[in-house]
């Protein structure tokens, strides 16, 4: 341990309301700890400066799947455990429990968060690529009511995002658009389990004979912050899939990747591996 | 400080504590229930793995990631709670050397990583063995590919992991022969 | 003979077992003694230089702490290993990051946190050298501003701790020899190959309990040392140095270790003599226990090395003549450098025949902390270097790998390289015909060429043939001297009384094992005693693989003088029954007292060792084995994977079965880990992914099915014929699986750990066709001279 657990104050308010209220009253000096597998570590290791933390563990209004016709609805609380067990994730959104079978351990999927997956806002985190991939929306919430944005809009630098510090990402709600996709999800991490990733890819493409109709491309640490891959989207929308497409698809991806060097991966190896998953993407789909 | 209530193997138990202090301390240092172990204090290596119940049955967490307040009310099994009586043998003296007669009644799961050879230095072994419970619990007759992704989060350095394997494989059989 | 059922080759249950299952095994960790504190250590920011001020910020009460300092050391300011470089405490000079330079204690815990950010050091910095390149560079220079270690009594030089030249024969005869050779050979091939640092990273960090006795005077009477560790006399032996104590009153205990590899063989001397200074300072117990962090960043790893391989081949695939160069860092002290460079001197020219050879080498210092002992222990760097450079040979002159090493063989009857006549059976050649049997390999051979032609993942299979010496080196066992003793209670229970420390392996269970084997009773009644200098012997350090064969032999051998002096003291019947030994043990106290049988170290066979010419029996005995490596080369990710393994050896009697299989296999991943996983990322001497998230170890999804086969045959050395087996598994998993790379993809990589990004800037730069071209294929086709 790094610090000292008295130089930290944690209250678990009753309610989501009573939480609210509690990041509104003083703003900044709060921050929400939720399942805590980012944020205790950060503690033990003496790098957490707000001293004061707010538990949104126990909040059941934060934890929930509900599917309607058109939309599933996750609960910002729900664990990565909740997620890989529930069915109608499994049907709609097989990209998602994928990548939430790859985020961290069993034990820390069964404490860790979708919600904290995405405000801890790691460039390389597991599942914004398949949020991105599946466009979704995020709903924040705050005392003064609920706003709902595109995830897309949501991350806005490394480790930076428009949440406010009076605000809670409540819900992520993923649009039933999805069947008859091909759908794609690969991760090149350090090593099999436990492995932060050097780059990853979550690709969903509709095609109408040899031609794509619709494709949708979110990638990890391939930015400094999980990305939508838009100008490679823009590079295969309505082309055929065949080498000239796959290059000009490459050449898009690479006008859009900065990745960078650091103490898993080099910049070079990253942006090579982000073109070879979406080469291999798309010839998957000639198959 | 504040004040938690906890049920750790199966005892309720109230503390007043530091609310972010890591429940692994909280089992070491105030209830003096050391089967739970430190690798890593970063939820990497799984030594502090315990079973922890919030009302939805037991999961396995790191109990270094835990602050002492999330755990209130909830329901705790530690390696100290999974055999069925709890030795009297051991000692706390560092001075009276081992017995190795410790004659409590073992969890199937640790009979078999005591004769499959599952455990050799025995600093991830409470870990492992509680992650295999709860890999039981989800998975009775679970495949290697499940056996290999439900302990990935309990790093051994001794093994190379196929002593435990078969030790899970071995329990599985007797759980499936039992149920 | 009793016809009782063999334990020797049985699996009982390990002795310890059941407390570790329950968890209610206690590491240090655990334990905790009445008025006890909690020490810490400072450490320097910087890799060399000089401290300039120390302040202490005066916001905190310094009064409440105890603060050690290099001036308060009773006697000598050492850690003691070979010699006496490395201070315990840095006084002035500071030649590493992280070097100990105050030690702080305080009842509570997290009451160190703030003090030691409250403490400021100031130093004068100077240019550092962190690597080997670097420190050789420095010699040749003859400039003196970094040469960072001035060489010793102990046959060190400016940079350098330790050199050895070792030759097959008569030193001139063998240069005339090599002359000769190399001008005639058919081919000469050359490599150079590097291996990285490898933390041990067992489970539980380092950590000790240290009291402090004094006199009705106030004088220091006595210290003990409870800890996590592998040799508790190595402690005994620094305490009596840092406190100016005699042995006696140095006492030392192994608590439950969680796991070692090497790693707590020399490093207990340096926590357990700082956690004895602060319990001298402040009149409390003290523990100290690491951090994951701190381990990682401040405490020993495995040496890098650089290997260089110079071979004189003739057409028919016969080695003519080499020459080898081998290179290790040592950090910033000499520690065990010195003899972890020996053994991988001796093993440099593995398991075949070298009419003329000559081995350098020499360990270097750098500004990094001190690297020590990890499993295998200088041996995994030259057999890496030695196995790529045959299978290089093998495809420098049209040879398969298999066919040139079974030209080469040693073979029983043989002289090794040192000199060492094999009297004992060997079989290489059967080895090799079984382990490639077991893998598959002739038919993955096959099959993986004409699948790689279109599949995206390249696949391949490799191995390496290759020894490994168990015990100390050369007349290190002699020297060692090692004292087993057996006690029979008065209810007739043998109690096993040595230092051999169990910390994974099964050392208790072994030891137990060849006990009840050897006096006929049941293994539950035989009892082990708890590491205490104070009640048990110095059977040796436990390291060098040397536990099962050269104490175990010593444990048969107190046994047999027990069954001895029953039989002609109390008539003991031949054979007997657990009734007839417990009345005999019973009767023997009455009549006489305590019984005990004490036996020192004999070897077996006669053992001759010349250390000035390096030449003579190298070591007691030798496990042989072939390794194979199957493994997967994704293009698209450039990430390799080990698939199937297979480690075929010959360790004399397996004593254990289910022990044994559980320390190859553990070795095996490590191995795997070695090659392919595990990175130090250094940093002006300091390791920047000091966290078990960024440097990675092989998790259970990481490794492939380990198939573990045992030839037997028993050995004239070990106890029941065994021999040794816990560092053999390090030394071949990291060249055969790159030699299977390199038969997956047409690469040859020469340095470890081979990384994705290692692969991708290879195989990229080949397929974009820029100069790298050059530098890598060709130098494997090109290098053959023709004659």
């Amino acid at each position: 341990m790094h610090s000292n657990v008295l130089d930290y104050a944690l209250t678990a308010p009753a309610t989501l309301e009573a939480a609210l209220h509690l990041l509104a009253s003083e703003p900044g000096q709060h921050i929400p700890i939720a399942g805590g597998t980012e944020l205790m570590v950060a503690l033990g290791a003496g790098r957490l400066t707000p001293k004061s933390l707010i538990s949104i563990q126990h909040l059941r209004e934060l934890r929930f799947i509900t599917v309607d016709e058109t939309h599933i609805h996750i609960g910002s609380g729900t664990t990565f455990t909740d997620i890989r067990r529930n069915p109608d994730i499994a049907r709609d959104l097989p990209l998602l429990i994928q990548s939430a079978s790859w985020t961290g351990s069993i034990a820390n999927q069964n404490r860790g968060t979708l919600g904290g997956n995405i405000c801890n806002a790691s460039p390389a985190a597991d599942t914004p690529p398949a949020l991105l991939a599946y466009n979704a929306t995020v709903t924040l919430v705050s005392i003064n009511g609920p706003r709902t944005l595109p995830y897309t809009d949501f991350h806005l630098g490394y480790k930076r995002t428009v949440l406010r510090s009076d605000e809670l990402l409540h819900t992520i709600t993923i649009p039933r658009a999805f069947t008859g996709y091909r759908q794609y999800i690969r991760k090149v991490g350090t090593r099999n389990a436990q492995a932060i990733s050097k780059i990853a890819l979550a690709a969903l493409a509709q095609l109408d004979d040899n031609t794509i109709t619709d494709i949708r491309l979110g990638a990890a640490s391939l930015t400094d912050r999980p990305t939508r891959c838009t100008a490679t989207e823009r590079a295969l929308i309505h082309q055929p899939i065949n080498e000239a497409t796959i290059k000009a698809a490459r050449g898009a991806l690479a006008s859009e990747t900065h990745t960078i060097d650091d103490i898993r991966s080099t910049a070079r190896y990253r942006a090579t591996v982000a073109g070879n998953l979406l080469e291999e993407f798309l010839r998957s789909l000639t198959v | 400080m504040t004040q938690i209530q906890l049920t750790i193997n199966e005892k309720s138990q109230t503390l007043t504590v530091p609310p972010t202090k890591r429940l692994l301390d909280v089992l070491r240092e105030d209830l003096a229930l050391t089967g739970t172990k430190e690798g890593c204090g970063e939820g990497e290596c799984g030594a502090c793995a315990v079973l922890l119940d919030s009302g939805q049955g037991p999961e396995l967490v790191n109990s270094c990631l835990i602050p002492a307040l999330q755990a209130n009310n909830t329901a705790i099994t530690t390696i100290e709670g999974l055999a069925v009586t709890q030795s009297a043998e051991a000692s706390d003296d560092p001075l009276i050397p081992n017995t190795y007669s410790l004659t409590t009644a073992l969890h199937p799961i640790q009979k078999c990583f005591l004769e499959k050879g599952g455990a050799q230095c025995g600093i991830c072994t409470p870990g492992m063995i509680l992650a295999t419970h709860h890999l039981l619990d989800n998975y009775p007759n679970p495949t290697m590919a499940q056996i290999q992704e439900g302990l990935a989060g309990n790093l051994c350095r001794c093994t190379g992991y196929m002593r435990i394997f078969e030790s899970v494989q071995q329990a599985a059989k007797l759980h499936t022969q039992n149920s | 003979m009793a016809q009782h059922m063999s334990i020797l080759g049985a699996s009982p249950i390990r002795k310890e077992g059941r407390a570790k299952v329950l968890g209610a095994a206690k590491y240090i960790d655990d334990l905790s003694l009445p008025g006890m504190w909690h020490g810490v250590t400072v450490r320097s920011s910087i890799a060399r230089g000089r401290i300039r001020s120390i302040t202490f910020d005066p916001s905190i009460d310094w009064s409440q702490y105890t603060i050690v300092r290099a001036a308060d050391i009773p006697g000598e300011n050492t850690i003691v290993h070979l010699t006496k470089d490395h201070p315990c405490l840095a006084a002035e000079a500071i030649n590493h990051p992280f070097e100990p330079i105050l030690l702080l204690a305080h009842p509570d815990k997290a009451a160190l946190l703030a003090a030691v950010a409250a403490i400021h050091i100031d130093y004068d910095e100077l240019p550092g050298v962190f690597t080997i390149e670097e420190s050789e560079a420095a010699v040749t220079s003859g400039s003196t501003e970094k040469i960072i270690w001035p060489g010793s009594d102990a046959g060190g030089t400016a940079n350098c701790f330790k050199q050895y030249l070792m030759y097959t024969g008569d030193a001139e005869e063998t240069e005339a020899g090599l002359a000769a050779a190399f001008a005639q050979a058919d081919f000469i091939v050359e490599g150079e190959y590097s291996t990285g640092a490898q933390e041990q990273l067992y489970i539980e960090p380092n950590g000790v309990i240290a009291e402090c006795f004094r006199d009705t005077d106030g004088n220091i009477e006595s210290v003990c040392v409870r800890g996590s560790m592998q040799c508790p006399y190595y402690l005994v032996h620094a305490l009596t140095l840092v406190f100016n104590l005699p042995q006696e009153k140095c006492r030392v205990i192994q608590v439950e270790t969680g796991g070692a590899f090497g790693g707590k063989e020399d490093f207990p001397s340096v926590i357990g003599s700082h956690a004895a200074l602060l319990a001298m300072k402040s009149g409390h117990p003290v523990k100290i226990i690491y951090d994951r962090a701190e381990d990682m960043a401040a405490t020993t790893k495995r040496h890098p090395s650089r290997i260089r391989h110079r071979t004189a081949v003739s057409k028919d695939g016969k080695l003519l003549a080499g020459e080898i160069e081998v290179a290790i860092d040592g950090g910033a002290y000499a520690t065990l450098s010195p003899v972890v460079l020996s053994r991988a001197t001796i093993h440099a020219p593995g398991p075949y025949k070298w009419p003329h050879l000559r081995v350098r080498a020499k360990a270097m210092a750098t500004n990094v902390p001190p690297h020590g002992a990890f499993r295998g222990f200088g041996a995994p760097q030259s057999l890496f270097g030695l196995e790529r450079h045959m299978d290089k040979i093998a495809h420098t002159i049209g040879l398969t790998p298999e066919e040139l090493r079974r030209r080469n063989f040693l073979a029983t009857g043989d002289k090794t390289a040192t000199g060492q006549p094999l009297i004992e059976h060997v079989d290489m050649q059967h080895l090799l015909t079984r382990g490639l049997a077991e893998s598959n390999y002739h038919a993955k051979l096959a099959r993986f060429a004409e699948e790689n032609k279109t599949s995206p993942i390249k696949r391949g299979v490799g191995f390496a043939t290759f020894m490994h010496g168990t015990g100390f080196t050369g007349s290190g066992e002699r020297r060692l001297d090692s004292l087993v003793h057996l006690d029979i209670t008065p209810q007739g229970r043998p109690n096993i009384l040595v230092s051999s420390t169990e910390f994974g392996q099964g050392t208790n269970t072994i030891l137990c094992q060849v006990a009840a084997e050897t006096l006929q009773l049941p293994y539950e009644d035989i009892l082990i005693e708890r590491p205490d200098t104070s009640i048990v012997p110095n059977s040796g350090p436990t390291v060098a693989s040397r536990t099962a064969m050269i104490v175990g032999k010593l444990v048969e051998r107190a046994s047999l003088q027990i069954l001895d002096t029953l039989r002609k003291s109390e008539g003991l019947p031949t054979p007997h029954t657990r009734e007839d030994f417990i009345t005999a043990a019973h009767c023997y106290h009455l009549k006489h007292g305590a019984l005990r049988a004490s036996v020192r170290y004999e070897p077996p066979a006669p053992i001759f060792w010349d250390d000035e010419k390096y030449r003579g029996d190298a070591y007691p005995g030798y496990a042989w084995a072939v390794y194979v490596a199957e493994v997967a080369v994704d293009t698209r990710t450039y990430m390799a994977t080990c698939t199937r393994f297979d480690a075929l050896q010959e360790v004399g009697r397996v004593m254990h079965p289910v022990l044994a299989k559980g320390q190859i296999e553990g070795g095996v991943a490590q191995g795997i880990g070695y090659a392919l996983y595990e990175k130090c990322v250094w940093q002006n001497g300091r390791m920047m992914n000091n966290q078990m998230t960024n440097y990675i170890m092989p998790t259970s999804a990481d490794l492939p099915d380990i198939h573990v086969h045992f030839e037997e045959v028993p050995s004239i050395h070990g106890p029941g014929g065994a021999k040794g087996i816990g560092e053999l598994p390090m030394d071949g998993p990291a060249p055969a699986i790159l030699n299977a790379i390199e038969n997956a993809l047409g690469i040859a990589f020469n340095t470890i750990p081979l990384l994705p990004e290692d692969i991708f800037e290879r195989l990229t730069s080949i397929n974009g066709g820029t100069e790298d071209l050059d530098s890598t294929i060709d130098l494997d086709t090109q290098t053959e001279v023709p004659a």
